[in-house]
């Protein structure tokens, strides 16, 4: 088991150092190879001409490649001097970067925006997690009758509607018409977690609302199968209540591929929820990329790319792990 | 239920003291959006403790159906079950299904074919046969792994304290059907119902699984149905056989009966169908044509009129009215159109070469 963490460690390792590789190639390379001074896009919307040349000297954009990229790398573990002659701009580790636009390291932005949209992911996946999984076992015990019918329509609604609508949807009755809940905005769950949960809320519900529907169809398309293995049939034959069959038989087979997509998703969600975010006016990691892609902040945009691939990667691995958990077959193989 | 009721499907009537497993006229049904499939339709055959009855036939005629309905593993909702089960005294198509359940497992159990996919791939062999064990009998943790090691070390695992902590995915095709057996052997089981035990295993495993059945049904005198379509085993375990066709028997019979003395076309047809290597190349397989019927649309009157060879003999009566199964010698009952004295001759003239 230790063997198999260590080696899915190593291919961390290794995918990172290829998405770092891509990043810094595409970011770089490219302009470069194309005859484009990557300094001009670096330096964000319009720059003056002083601004370029700042940039180009402070990156090390006249150094050979493979500095410009050990320098890019050693930046993120041990920090970095942006250093043109005249000023100095220290960017302390791990540095992914800094955005001539407002003067900010990237990280440090990052890090300040990144408290909502873990808060947002965290509470949303529980919920849909939750509930998505029942009222799909549900619907697959109790297949074409009401619930199943009535709460697979809805799934599909879930799946169809887009977040902007059932946001604002929430947002007018709840904290509109009947004032249950307040006009949403974020408070740090260190100030007030009960104000935090409240404000909270609603973002949860319609983020999790989409993916509640998909986990639903998937749960019930999981168990339906499950339900007609012969290791089903087998533990039926040995006398076990139909509770247990289901509990301790059916479900831990069912859930093994939701526990696949439910990782890849929190991964995902983790480097940014663009669409929830703007909905209900959360300043989050997907609010601060769509910024920088609106000023040209290619320091930013760079930033948050390798941000949140290290979530998907990270996802990745703790889906492998907890896959080894579950599936005793993994592990052996 | 129009059809004649095959009574005397046991030696003796209905009036005849209850064996140990008694079935008498059962009939499953599945309703479905195509039809009824009549699965099982109208069977009768009983076992005592220390015997073993084989049930034969080809695939899709009702043989599996038949032993997950003695379990009580299809539920009212999607199949209708009548007739009479009685396991040592006691009725179980009319029970309440908790009553069934508390049977299951424990006073009877069944081996599955294919041991790979009937055991849970999440679960230690040890594990599962626990499970079965500890859901009929009150014993501590501890205590139910000893008798997990114990049944394991009883069906010949090597090494079976260490073993029993293994995954299914880990045991050799031969070690899961042992653990399978070992698990439906876990609470002492009176009846064994062994659906293709060996269908899933190669040629000397097999023999291994077939003696290890037959050591333990001397050890525990259970009561033993085994489902097959190898004939090879039939003849290797079984006492009696119920040649089944479409839902119904067709000749039941003891082994030596069936398999020496066979009045039925369709018997004739599956003895003839085992490769014989000491036979010409043209003479070792001679198949029946055709295919079984569909269970929603079973043909009227004989059900295997449409295959059978000599049906013409009956002058439409086969195509009418469906043969009662009738005895030809005391407990030997065919259930054939064809007068008996017919039948004789044509064995002993035209099939008895054959075969």
């Amino acid at each position: 088991m230790i063997q198999y963490i260590v080696r899915r460690l190593i291919l961390v390792v290794v995918l990172m150092w290829i998405v770092s590789m891509v990043t810094f190639g595409i970011f770089f390379l490219i302009p470069q190879a194309t005859g484009t001074n990557p300094a001009v896009l670096f330096a964000g919307k319009a720059p003056t001409p002083d601004t370029v040349k700042n940039v180009e000297i402070k990156l090390g954009l006249n150094k050979p490649l493979v500095t410009q990229y050990a320098d890019f790398i050693g930046g993120i573990f041990t920090g970095r001097h942006f250093d043109n002659g005249r000023d100095k701009t220290n960017c302390p580790a791990p540095c992914l970067g800094y955005s001539f636009v407002n003067d900010q390291p990237v990280w440090s932005e990052m890090i300040s925006d990144l408290p909502v949209t873990v808060s947002l992911a965290s509470g949303a996946s529980i919920l849909w997690l939750v509930s998505g999984v029942s009222v799909g076992v549900v619907s697959a015990l109790r297949r074409r009758s009401f619930f199943d019918r009535a709460s697979m329509g809805i799934a599909l609604a879930g799946v169809s509607l887009p977040i902007y609508f059932t946001g604002l949807v929430l947002l007018d009755l709840f904290s509109f018409k009947w004032q249950i809940l307040p006009n949403v905005h974020y408070v740090g769950i260190t100030q007030n977690p009960i104000s935090w949960a409240r404000n909270m809320l609603l973002p949860w519900i319609a983020l999790a609302f989409l993916y509640a529907a998909l986990y639903a169809r998937l749960t019930r398309a999981g168990m339906l199968e499950t339900m007609g293995e012969d290791y089903i049939r087998t533990a039926r034959a040995k006398g076990l209540t139909e509770r247990r069959v289901i509990s301790r038989h059916a479900l831990r087979a069912a859930l093994t591929p939701i526990v696949t997509i439910f990782g890849l998703d929190l991964g995902q969600l983790l480097g940014g929820a663009i669409l929830t975010e703007y909905t209900f006016g959360f300043i989050g990691i997907g609010h601060l990329s769509v910024d920088a892609i609106g000023r040209q902040d290619l320091p930013v945009i760079m930033g948050v790319t390798l941000f949140a691939a290290f979530f998907i990667v990270f996802a990745n691995l703790v889906v492998d792990v907890l896959y080894a958990f579950v599936d005793p077959r993994v592990r052996y193989s | 239920m129009t059809e004649a009721e095959p009574r005397g499907a046991h030696s003796g009537g209905e009036l005849s003291p209850q064996a140990f497993l008694d079935v008498r006229d059962l009939r499953i049904h599945f309703p479905t959006d195509d039809g009824l499939v009549r699965a099982v339709d109208g069977l009768s055959f009983h076992v005592e403790r220390g015997k073993t009855l084989a049930i034969v036939g080809e695939s899709g005629s009702g043989k599996s159906v038949t032993s997950l309905g003695i379990l009580g593993l299809y539920n009212k909702r999607n199949s209708k079950m009548s007739g009479e089960i009685y396991l040592d005294g006691k009725e179980l198509v009319n029970a309440h299904p908790d009553e069934v359940r508390a049977l299951r497992g424990n006073k009877m159990s069944m081996i599955f074919q294919d041991p790979l996919s009937s055991l849970h791939p999440y679960y230690t062999i040890g594990w599962q046969i626990q499970e079965a064990y500890r859901v009929h009998n009150h014993v501590t943790k501890h205590e139910a792994r000893t008798r997990s090691i114990e049944l394991l070390r009883r069906v010949g695992i090597p090494q079976p304290d260490r073993r029993v902590d293994d995954y299914p995915h880990q045991f050799s095709g031969g070690m899961r059907q042992r653990a399978m057996i070992a698990m439906s052997l876990s609470c002492n089981p009176e009846l064994l119902i062994a659906d293709e035990p060996t269908t899933a295993l190669d040629v000397t495993v097999q023999a291994q699984i077939l003696d290890l059945m037959k050591d333990l049904q001397q050890e525990y005198n259970s009561a033993i149905i085994v489902i097959t379509h190898d004939l090879g085993v039939v003849a290797e375990v079984a006492d009696d056989v119920v040649v089944m066709y479409a839902g119904r028997a067709m000749e039941y019979g003891t082994v030596g009966e069936v398999f020496y003395q066979p009045e039925h076309p369709y018997t004739w047809g599956l003895l003839g169908s085992v490769t014989r290597m000491d036979r010409d190349r043209e003479d070792r397989l001679q198949p029946i044509p055709g295919n079984p019927p569909s269970l929603i649309n079973v043909p009227p009157g004989c059900p295997f009129h449409r295959r059978c060879r000599y049906a013409a003999l009956n002058g439409g009566k086969e195509r009418e009215v469906v043969p009662p199964l009738e005895e030809t010698t005391p407990g030997h009952l065919v259930a054939c159109h064809l007068p008996i004295e017919e039948r004789r001759r044509i064995f002993r003239e035209e099939i008895a070469t054959h075969i």
